[in-house]
Parts: structure tokens; C-alpha cells; sequence
């Protein structure tokens, strides 16, 4: 037995709107972050907020996905009731990653094609555009703090940047957020919002190992260990993620 | 009931000299002769299809229509109907034309009393604007090729047409929350209901569900016309109307046991008071998957069965509906355009089934995301070889003695089975 009880060493997961927002794999993204962190020596814990739950306490690491039109509609009242938590979570440096419908909602607002504006959190000062093109296809993007991420973007809305918003990667392949300019996603201090699914995380396990690492510094001072991964196939997972990642480069769009 | 005319006799003959000339020159392809056809007649399908007595019928949804419109061939033919069927392809209206074209008399006589047909969600609108049905037949909306419709809930949308433009009735799966609802849409057709068992739907979890959406309330749901009440190993027991019945069934899987539920509803509205029902269970009892849905095949003295698997609901029934004891396992993933481009499907699909015997072999240009998949889910891999025929060698070599199951997307399927007709008989399929 190990000296610590198991809670010393708990990293805790919210999955934000799990029920309504989930569309693209993005329970792919829950399940590699809960393995890696156990991996990494800690233990996980998975938390879900959907609309109308008390909302959990103490979250170390916040994802989200993307949802139907209809999904998104159950969910937007409910989250701007936590806009004034979300963001106080990312001033404090909380890791989070948005994807697709929640990145567009962690933004200032998604404006439909009819003009009508629905009103997002403003975690990422970002503005989302409906538009009548769906951009869809495999994206290989450069990011200057995880260097190539790859992923599958599928999605009408069309986003930019305001001024305190970075890019979280400029696109090689595909579109990424819009038609006009070569960004991908966004970052404002440890909130990551990206169009990539895939899910993100398996193919990009730089980012999975950045919220893991941003998570442990802060909440424990420690820098990450080694990936202590089993051995399940072959080839190790280190190297099954690059022929993985190889492969999706190379496909067509 | 408006009177239409028949297709020309030029237009029929000219169709069937283009059939001709696509056949002589080798090509079993569909478009050029419809596309001939159409182009001096656009109102051909219409006129042909207009004097069937009983009418059309059509089956749509994303998952699971090939093997019903099959069963409701069947069915109906076991009642001793004439049946024009079709294949779905990529061009629906050409590839009815052209089918019509090879049965069809010099005069435009279709010898059939009734069609069924299999209508493709992406072609529903354009068909049910030149033709409109009498019955139609709406399985389900699964998440299937997002990339391809968009969303889950413009292909309701498209589903709903085709029920709207159904003149007499309308079957629809109660348990699925976008179809069932598609009945608040319509004001003068009949409308009728297949469903599960409470018990059984835990079998059969929706996307919806999966990530902790509650199940629609028992008492919310409404009245079934056709039950699925229990499964057995090729074997399902159904409520049709007030009577129960336990019957064998050649289809396997859980899930080709519920299309049948489906096709028995259909074929039920369809015949009304006039049904032989001692031959409607023997048509049932012997009616066959559409191939590769479940398919089974010797190879070595052993059985092997392929799996279709196109998206995560279809998959994660693949999956329950068969034990993995004492079985060697393969998978194999493509990405082609009729696969679906985007992998974020695999993640969500729960492989824990597999677990205790692993997999043997992971394939398909996809294999390596395969590989990572079962890997978070810390499934044991044997092996892991993109390439299909290599993949498949040595995957049967290696476990001789024993029953294979190979769960494998659209096209690696046909090019698996291309492959294993070199080691056993497999139904030509074009
Ligand atoms: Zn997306």
C-alpha cells in the first residue's frame, strides 16, 4: 500500500453537458484524459454538470463538446448561468478544452443566418458566424505550443478572433475556423477552444498531457512524470498514435 | 386515384437498347441506361410504377433498410404477391429505371403487383416528388456519416418528407424519439407503431442514451402495433396485435431480429384483414439478412461471419448481439467516402466486450486509430496490418481451429469478401 490515501492524489475531470453535447467522439477526449492521468500516477475523477445540476466543486480540469442544433439550444440558458463561474475559473488558470458547439459558446456569441444573436459566456473573445457552408474534412494545423495537431472539423459556424484571443494553431490542411483567415481554435491562458474532433485528444495526446501537466502544477507543484502506459498491442501507444497520426495526414480532405 | 398514362414504347425500347449496350460492354452499371431514359422521359418511373394495383411502398433509414426491404420482399411474396424490388445505389431514381428496364414489357407492363422499395435518406425528397407512396416504412435516425448529411436532425427532416408525401400509411419505430415524433407531422395517413419490449431496451441503446439522456418513459410511448418481446439465439418472440409468437429466424443479431419486428408492421398495414399467417411466419422464418449484414460463411471447416459496422449505435449492437467466447476477433476500418470520412465515431462506441479474449487482428487504412481505440480501452491487440488481404492471411492462418467474426466498415467489407472468395463460395454481389 502506498503511503497516501488514493484522494491525495485525485485529479478531477468535468465533462461539461455530456447528455446534449457529445456529438463528434467527444467522449473519446473524457476517456483518454481519465486514462492518462491514472498513467501519469494519480488518480481520476470523472464529474458531469448537465443543465439544472449543482455544479461540481473544485474541477481541475473543464472539456465540453459539440452538440445538434438542438442540443445547443437546451443547454445555452443554462450556461450562461455559469458564465460568472467558467470565467472565474479561467482567470485562476484552470485548464479547460472547448470543442466545436462549446468553443462557439465559450466565445461572445454565435450570430445565425438570420441574424439573430445568441449570447455565449465570452470566456475566449471570439464571435461565430452562421454561415450556409458546412466545412467539413481531415485538418493538419501547426500549433506553436503543441506543435502539428491533427484532427476532423465539421461545423457551418464560422469564427474569429478578437484582440486577446490567440490561435491555437494556423491551418496546413482544411479550414479550420473559417473560410477567410488560416486559424485554427483559440487559446486564452490555459482554455483551449479548436473546430477538431476525432476525437482531439488520441491523436493530439500533447494537448491531453498539457491539461494533465497544467492540472497537476497547480494543484499538486509537481512537474509529470513518465507515461507509465501498459503494453496492449504490438506496438507501444506512443507509436501507434504516430502511425495513427501519419495516417489521417495523409488522407484526403 | 389520378389516371397516368404508360411510358412510351420508343422510350422503352430505346431504354433497353442502352441496357443492352452497357451489358455487352461489360458494365453492370445503372446510370447510363436511366440516365437515357429519363432525359426523353422524366415522367417514366412515375408511369410505370402508377399501375401497380397495390402500389409502392418504401423502407428508409440509416440503419438496417437493406435487410428489411428484403424481409418485406419476402414477406409478401410468401403471400403470394408479384414484387418489384430495387438496391439502393448512388443514383436511386437511374438504378430503379434501370431494373425496370430488364422486366419490363416492350408496352411498359411491369409484371408485378406491388413495389418495395429501398429509399436511400439523401434521395428521399427528389423520389417522393416524382412518385408518392401509399406506404412507407421510417426504421430509424442514427448517427450515421455526419460528415456526409450534416446532422442527425436534417435527416429526421428528410425522413419526415418522405412520411408526408405517403398517401395511405406510415410505419415508424417508437423507440426512436426523432421518428416517433415524425407523426405530429401528419394529419391523414394511417399511423402505426413497432417496438421493444421495456426489457429488451436495454439491448439496443440510442445514441441519445449513451451519454446519459434518460430513455423515453414507458407510459409516454405509444401503442405498438408489432412487439419485439424476446431474443433468442436465431430466434425472436413478437406481439403481433394480440397474439404472441416464438418463431426460429435464420437473420441473427439482435438487431436484424428488430427489423424484422419492423418488416412484420409493414407488412401487416399493407395486407390488412387479407393475411395468411401460417405462411407469414414460414416467409419469416426463412427470410436471410441482405449479405454482409450478419453474413455467414465456412472458411476451413470453420465458421466466420462478417459484421457490418458503419456507426456507433450499429456497431455497439454488433458487439452485444454476439459473444465474444471462444471466438477469434478481427476489425477492420476504412475511411472511403461510403465508410464515413470521420473516425470520432469509434470513440463512441464501448469495446469492454472484448476485453477478456482481445482481438486478433486490427485492419484497414483506419487500423491504427482502430489500434488506439481499443487501446484506452485496454483491449489486447494481436496483431495490426493496414492491408486487408495481408491482414485477413494471416488472421485465418493463425487461428485455424477456431470460429472468426470479423466486424469491418462498408468497403473493407468488399474487398474482405473479394479476398475470402478465393478460399470459399461467397455470393456475388455487384
Ligand atoms: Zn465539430
Amino acid at each position: 500500500m502506498r503511503p497516501h490515501s488514493s484522494e491525495d492524489k485525485q485529479i478531477r475531470l468535468l465533462q461539461l453537458y455530456p447528455r446534449d453535447m457529445n456529438i463528434y467522439g467527444d467522449y473519446g477526449n473524457a476517456l483518454v484524459l481519465m486514462r492518462r492521468i491514472q498513467w501519469y500516477g494519480f488518480t481520476p475523477v470523472m464529474l458531469t454538470y448537465n443543465p439544472g445540476d449543482p455544479f461540481p466543486e473544485a474541477p481541475d480540469i473543464v472539456i465540453g463538446g459539440g452538440g445538434q442544433d438542438s442540443g445547443q439550444d437546451r443547454i445555452q440558458q443554462d450556461l450562461l448561468g455559469l458564465g460568472e463561474r467558467l470565467r472565474g475559473l479561467a482567470e485562476a488558470g484552470t485548464p479547460m478544452l472547448m470543442v466545436c458547439g462549446l468553443y462557439q459558446l465559450f466565445g461572445h456569441f454565435f450570430e445565425t443566418r438570420g441574424g439573430s444573436r445568441i449570447s455565449g459566456i465570452g470566456v475566449l473573445d471570439v464571435e461565430t458566424y452562421g454561415t450556409d457552408n458546412r466545412l467539413i474534412g481531415n485538418v493538419v494545423s501547426e500549433s506553436p505550443d503543441f506543435g502539428q495537431i491533427i484532427g476532423y472539423e465539421n461545423h457551418s459556424g464560422q469564427t474569429y478572433l478578437g484582440p486577446t484571443a490567440k490561435a491555437l494553431a494556423e491551418v496546413v490542411v482544411g479550414q479550420g475556423n473559417n473560410e477567410r483567415d488560416n486559424h485554427e481554435g483559440a487559446r486564452y491562458r490555459n482554455v483551449l477552444g479548436s473546430y477538431l474532433h476525432g476525437a482531439l485528444l488520441p491523436k493530439n495526446p500533447a494537448i491531453a498531457d498539457f491539461l494533465i501537466s497544467t492540472a497537476v502544477q497547480r494543484k499538486f507543484g509537481q512537474t509529470l512524470g513518465a507515461l507509465q502506459a501498459p503494453q496492449s498491442a504490438p506496438e507501444s501507444l506512443p507509436r501507434l498514435t504516430e502511425l495513427a497520426r501519419q495516417t489521417a495526414s495523409s488522407r484526403p480532405r | 386515384m389520378k389516371r397516368m398514362r404508360l411510358p412510351r414504347p420508343f422510350t422503352i425500347a430505346l431504354g433497353k437498347a442502352a441496357r443492352a449496350l452497357t451489358r455487352l460492354r461489360g458494365g453492370s452499371g445503372s446510370a447510363f441506361p436511366g440516365l437515357v431514359t429519363e432525359r426523353i422521359d422524366p415522367g417514366f418511373l412515375a408511369a410505370v410504377l402508377a399501375q401497380l394495383p397495390r402500389g409502392v411502398v418504401v423502407i428508409s433509414g440509416t440503419n438496417g433498410k437493406t435487410t428489411t426491404t428484403k424481409m418485406v420482399v419476402e414477406l409478401l411474396r410468401g403471400q403470394g404477391l408479384r414484387v418489384f424490388t430495387n438496391r439502393s445505389g448512388s443514383n436511386f431514381t437511374r438504378g430503379v429505371v434501370a431494373s425496370m428496364l430488364g422486366e419490363i414489357s416492350p408496352m411498359g407492363r411491369l409484371k408485378a403487383d406491388i413495389a418495395v422499395l429501398e429509399l436511400d435518406e439523401a434521395h428521399a425528397v427528389h423520389f417522393v416528388r416524382a412518385v408518392n407512396p401509399q406506404y412507407s416504412l421510417l426504421l430509424n435516425v442514427m448517427r450515421d456519416q455526419l460528415d456526409r448529411f450534416g446532422e442527425i436532425d436534417s435527416t429526421a427532416a428528410l425522413l419526415r418528407t418522405i412520411a408526408e408525401h405517403t398517401s395511405q400509411g406510415v410505419v415508424l419505430n417508437r423507440e426512436d424519439s426523432r421518428i416517433a415524433r415524425i407523426a405530429d407531422a401528419l394529419t391523414t395517413q394511417e399511423v402505426r407503431y413497432f417496438g421493444l419490449a421495456p426489457a429488451l431496451r436495454t439491448h439496443f441503446p440510442s445514441d441519445d442514451e449513451l451519454h446519459g439522456a434518460e430513455p423515453a418513459a414507458a407510459g409516454a410511448l405509444p401503442e405498438a402495433d408489432v412487439l419485439l418481446t424476446g431474443l433468442g439465439t436465431q430466434q425472436g418472440t413478437f406481439r403481433l396485435g394480440d397474439e404472441e409468437i416464438t418463431t426460429d429466424l435464420t437473420v441473427n443479431g439482435a438487431y436484424n431480429t428488430y427489423n424484422a419486428a419492423a418488416a412484420l408492421a409493414l407488412v401487416r398495414l399493407v395486407l390488412g384483414d387479407t393475411i395468411d399467417q401460417e405462411a407469414l411466419l414460414d416467409s419469416l422464418r426463412r427470410a436471410s439478412p441482405a449479405f454482409g449484414r450478419g453474413e455467414s460463411l465456412t472458411v476451413g471447416g470453420q465458421p466466420l461471419d462478417l459484421v457490418l459496422v458503419k456507426n456507433p449505435a450499429g456497431f455497439r449492437l454488433g458487439l452485444s448481439s454476439f459473444s465474444a467466447a471462444g471466438v477469434a476477433t478481427m476489425i477492420a476500418i476504412n475511411d472511403n467516402y461510403a465508410d464515413g470520412r470521420d473516425m470520432s465515431w469509434l470513440w463512441d462506441v464501448g469495446f469492454d466486450s472484448l476485453a477478456e479474449g482481445g482481438v486478433a487482428m486490427v485492419s484497414g487504412v483506419r487500423s491504427y486509430d482502430m489500434a488506439l481505440r481499443l487501446s484506452y480501452d485496454r483491449v489486447d491487440i494481436a496483431a495490426v496490418e493496414p492491408d486487408l488481404g495481408t491482414a485477413l492471411e494471416a488472421f485465418l492462418a493463425a487461428h485455424p481451429q477456431k470460429p472468426k467474426r470479423i466486424f469491418c466498415t462498408y468497403t473493407a467489407m468488399l474487398d474482405l469478401r473479394q479476398h475470402l472468395s478465393t478460399y470459399t463460395e461467397v455470393e456475388a454481389f455487384n
